[in-house]
């Protein structure tokens, strides 16, 4: 990196410019929002506008009194449809990464074995439902699993069932959904790592007498491992907060903790607790975060 | 490698066959004349005059057009700007933060960022009186900031891919280190600066849950309103709107892939 | 550290220069003004010190050479130069005038890069001009020379081309007009002909010596190839750990090497152990360790009588030959040959010493049958000039 000798006040203030904007601009619309859920979170609700205590109370005489309280988290332990809504989302999230890993694995290897002009048609194809709505993808489930939809529609017209399934509303369709929708994310690293493997590695494996599947546990596996772990956070991470899923595809019963948070938010209208569950959200992500940034950091040096 | 290649082969056509057949079927659905999606009533483009005459959609769809190109435009320049802080500006105070803070969006799930944002934008108006009201402003400034780490990611992947001895030699000949960033900086890290507004662009127009939380009443984005009807169920309505959607976004990877490859075309030594 | 500066020991006996360039040599006369001068100069990255308190004197128009190997500090030494990076301590003077506060772009010099950094957006016309419009000349004389720039170097025909069309050979001749339509006091050269095919190489080399013929302009080259920096030097540094080993002109280095490291930088050298016998003035007698042979040189350096050293002889200074020589002055010892190499115009002989060493025989073919001569396992004896063995140290 250049360190320049003495540079001019001019050439100071464009330096400052580009750091400067971008910083202000996330210190104020994304770092100090994490302040305040953090605030709010030990607050009482109130039915007002905004629903919630001050955190300092100036009226209250001398100087400052702060109002925190810890019911919210209290509330958080005590309540079964807290703890299982956290449980749940783990559990869903940690399956639907491992059928990612499933489907994906095989893709990405197939891809980085394919010839090498038709590699990036093939990525390109992977990529594609990335830029068309989300949601629409979601919503494309609802008609494929639905009582009146195409998959019921299929099965009665060849007689073999007698009435339509229960298949949207389910677990099953949320898992569903989440594959349907992160599978790329898994696919890239694991195609970057893939696709970095020298061919000669598995012909030197068979060589010297290892059978396919031995190669694939004692070569490929290892080697492809740094694609694994990253594909693996890249799904995780957003499924454990995922809410449209859930919300499209699910039952009601089917309570994701990004679902809970919505509906404690905008039905029950109860802030300080919905922050309360922010955060402790944020806690159970802090650990995958810092080993995918941890991961990032590597790979860049 | 033979055998496994079948296995191989066979997964990868079933992972594509899984991948495109929901969105092929939402599209034949869209001309089905019926209004119960079930029964294939015969080919009709009735839904798509639906959708023209729904101004509830249109007005959605042009809030959302206009929420889309301010915020990417917007994120663009910061994102841009934080790249160059993070690749070609050495060590400032607070690198370590401001690294986090760039990386934390692409992981932050999208409920606690639009709660986060919300609590700010009511806060703020506690304090200040700004946002008297909540609705397009907010839902841009929102979109920035998320969507401006996006580009600083892939600004800043293109700068580490650079090399830096262009620059040198820019200030070397005399340019001040505004005009090496104008004349040499910027030009060449063109491309990806459009990669990230097209992908700030696309993140903007898909999101739902932090325009949910950040829109006040009234203000509508196009995914809230789809949102609300598929809620509800099936809708045919819906099913037009996909199609035109994808049919967008088709036409504009093949203009983008036909510009990419006459680029590359006309880059290549061969065509001298 | 200070580096030794061998030119002022060996005035009486070397031609200070060997290339036309720059017959005169300057830094021998101690009433010549230094035209780049670095005072106590450090560079420290964090620990590592990559540049440890050098002292340099270059003189107006020399064509001065840095060699060393990878990170020896002489890419951070041109850097800091150039302005692109700070130093930790120390001044650097060019003309009188002190730049080391000086932004890149405020200081008299331009560089070379190694990579050659051609802006690849822009023409070659674009490319020459980028300097001058920095500079906000008007349109006419930028114009004006860079028409006579692009004739310098001979690139007149490509001016309207983009980077990408051009050959390793044009880009470097575009970089080079680029840094010199500036008309530096200085021109840095970062391995100029590192990414040139050898071919062009031998050619662009005597273009570049032309070229700082031509317009007087004083280069500072950066090499780790020691060919390169023989035959383009008027003087060379040799550069190890952040510190000069040897500051001198191309021959005095290959001929007079101070110590092992530099000896070695320049192609191969036979070394032999051999302990201090006495000294008198400059001339210095040495033991030979195992044959007992006596040997008188020339050493600059203080060595203690009965104290180790090394002696080294090139090996093209070596004769074979199968019959004892009967030479003045020689220094003769036999093996036999153990390997021989023919390259056509020579030969490359190793041969086991009677004292168990080998020794590396380059021989000229200067007859046509003189490459049969010899064979695997034949004994042979080896001579050489006493005079043409140089005493080394660590």
């Amino acid at each position: 990196m250049t360190t320049l000798a003495n540079p001019g006040k001019r050439d100071r203030l464009w330096r400052s410019c580009v750091i400067a904007l971008p910083y202000i601009w996330l210190l104020l619309f994304f770092l100090a929002p994490f302040a305040i859920v953090l605030k709010i979170s030990f607050a009482d609700p109130v039915v007002a506008q905004p629903p919630f205590t001050p955190f300092f109370d100036w009226a209250a005489g001398s100087g400052s009194r702060i109002l925190a309280t810890l019911d919210n988290y209290a509330f958080l332990l005590e309540d079964n449809l807290y703890w299982v809504s956290y449980l749940k989302s783990i559990k869903i999230a940690l399956v639907a990464t491992l059928l990612c890993l499933l489907l994906g694995f095989p893709m990405a290897y197939a891809i980085a074995l394919a010839p090498l002009p038709w590699r990036n048609l093939l990525l390109l194809l992977v990529i594609l439902p990335f830029w068309t709505s989300f949601l629409l993808r979601v919503y494309a489930w609802m008609v494929m699993l639905g009582k009146q939809g195409l998959i019921n529609n299929l099965l009665l017209s060849t007689g073999l069932i007698d009435e339509p399934l229960q298949m949207l509303y389910t677990d099953g369709a949320v898992y569903l959904g989440i594959v349907y929708t992160y599978v790329p994310f898994m696919i890239l690293p694991l195609y970057a790592t893939l696709e970095k493997l020298d061919p000669d590695i598995h012909e030197a494996a068979a060589d010297l007498g290892a059978k396919p599947l031995r190669v694939f546990y004692d070569v490929t596996l290892p080697l492809a491992m740094p694609g694994i772990i990253a594909g693996s956070l890249l799904v995780f991470i957003p499924a454990l907060g995922e809410y449209v899923i859930p919300a499209l595809l699910g039952g009601l019963d089917s309570l994701m903790i990004g679902r809970t948070l919505y509906d404690e938010f905008f039905v029950n209208r109860d802030w300080p607790l919905a922050s309360a569950v922010a955060i402790v959200l944020l806690l159970i992500l802090i650990l995958p975060i810092m080993l995918f940034q941890r991961l990032q950091q590597k790979a860049d040096t | 490698m033979k055998r496994p290649s079948t296995f191989l082969y066979s997964v990868l056509s079933f992972g594509f066959a899984f991948l495109y057949i929901p969105i092929f079927v939402v599209m034949t659905y869209s001309f089905n004349d019926s209004r119960l999606a079930t029964v294939w009533g015969g080919f009709s483009t009735r839904w798509y005059s639906a959708l023209l005459d729904n101004d509830q959609i249109l007005d959605a769809a042009l809030l959302s057009l206009q929420v889309a190109l301010i915020s990417a435009t917007v994120a663009t320049v910061l994102g841009t700007l934080a790249g160059l802080a993070l690749n070609r500006m050495g060590k400032f105070r607070g690198r370590t933060v401001f690294t986090g803070m760039i990386a934390a969006p692409l992981v932050m799930p999208e409920v606690i960022t639009g709660l986060s944002l919300l609590l700010l934008f009511v806060s703020l108006q506690e304090l200040t009186g700004w946002p008297a009201s909540r609705g397009a402003n907010t839902i841009t400034i929102a979109h920035i900031t998320f969507s401006m780490a996006y580009v600083a990611v892939i600004v800043q992947s293109r700068l580490a891919g650079m090399d830096n001895s262009l620059e040198e030699a820019a200030m070397d000949l005399g340019g001040r280190p505004f005009a090496v960033t104008r004349d040499i900086t910027l030009p060449l890290i063109a491309p990806a600066m459009a990669s990230g507004w097209l992908l700030a662009f696309t993140l903007s127009l898909d999101d739902l849950v932090i325009a949910s939380f950040t829109s006040g009443a009234g203000a509508s984005t196009l995914p809230m309103v789809i949102f609300s009807k598929v809620k509800l169920g099936v809708t045919p309505e819906v099913n037009a709107l996909a199609t035109l959607v994808i049919a967008l976004v088709a036409i504009g990877v093949a203009v983008a892939g036909w510009l990419m490859f006459r680029q590359q075309r006309l880059d290549s030594p061969a065509a001298k | 550290m200070t580096a030794q500066d061998t030119s002022k020991d060996q005035k009486d006996r070397e031609p200070a220069s060997q290339n036309g360039a720059c017959n005169d040599a300057p830094w021998l006369d101690p009433a010549q003004q230094p035209f780049i001068e670095i005072q106590s100069l450090t560079k420290r990255f964090g620990d590592f010190t990559a540049v440890d308190d050098i002292n340099l004197k270059i003189y107006r128009g020399e064509l001065f050479t840095i060699l060393g190997g990878s990170g020896c500090g002489k890419s951070t030494l041109l850097r800091m130069l150039a302005g692109f990076e700070k130093p930790t301590q120390g001044r650097i003077l060019i003309d009188g005038v002190d730049i080391t506060d000086l932004a890149p772009y405020d200081r008299p010099v331009n560089m070379m890069f190694q990579s050659y950094a051609v802006f690849p957006h822009m023409t070659v016309e674009q490319n020459i001009a980028y300097g001058l419009k920095k500079e906000k000349l008007p349109a006419a004389e930028i114009k004006q020379r860079v028409t006579a720039m692009l004739e310098l170097v001979q690139l007149p025909e490509l001016a309207k081309r983009k980077p990408d069309q051009l050959s390793g050979g044009q880009l470097q001749r575009v970089a080079l007009a680029r840094a010199l339509i500036k008309r530096p006091k200085v021109l840095l050269l970062d391995e100029p002909l590192a990414a040139l095919d050898k071919k062009l190489r031998e050619q662009t080399q005597f273009e570049l010596m032309n070229l700082q013929d031509q317009l007087g302009i004083t280069f500072v080259v950066v090499t780790h190839d020691q060919e390169e920096a023989m035959t383009l030097a008027t003087r060379i540094a040799v550069m190890n750990a952040g510190n000069f080993v040897q500051i001198g002109s191309p021959s005095e280095v290959y001929e007079f090497p101070l110590n092992h490291f530099v000896a070695d930088f320049f192609g191969s050298i036979n070394i032999f152990d051999a302990t201090v016998h006495s000294r008198e003035g400059e001339h210095i007698t040495v033991t030979l360790e195992g044959s007992g042979t006596q040997i008188r040189t020339r050493h600059a350096q203080p060595l203690a009588s009965g104290s180790a050293c090394m002696v080294g002889i090139r090996p093209e200074k070596l004769l074979i030959s199968k019959e004892r020589p009967t030479l003045e002055g020689h220094t003769v010892t036999s093996g036999v040959v153990e390997e021989l190499a023919y390259y056509g115009n020579r030969s490359i002989y190793r041969v086991r010493s009677e004292n168990g060493r080998l020794i590396q025989v380059s021989a000229q073919n200067y007859q046509r049958s003189a490459a049969l001569l010899l064979e695997w396992d034949d004994e042979v004896f080896i001579s050489w000039e006493s005079s043409c063995s140089v005493v080394l140290t660590e």
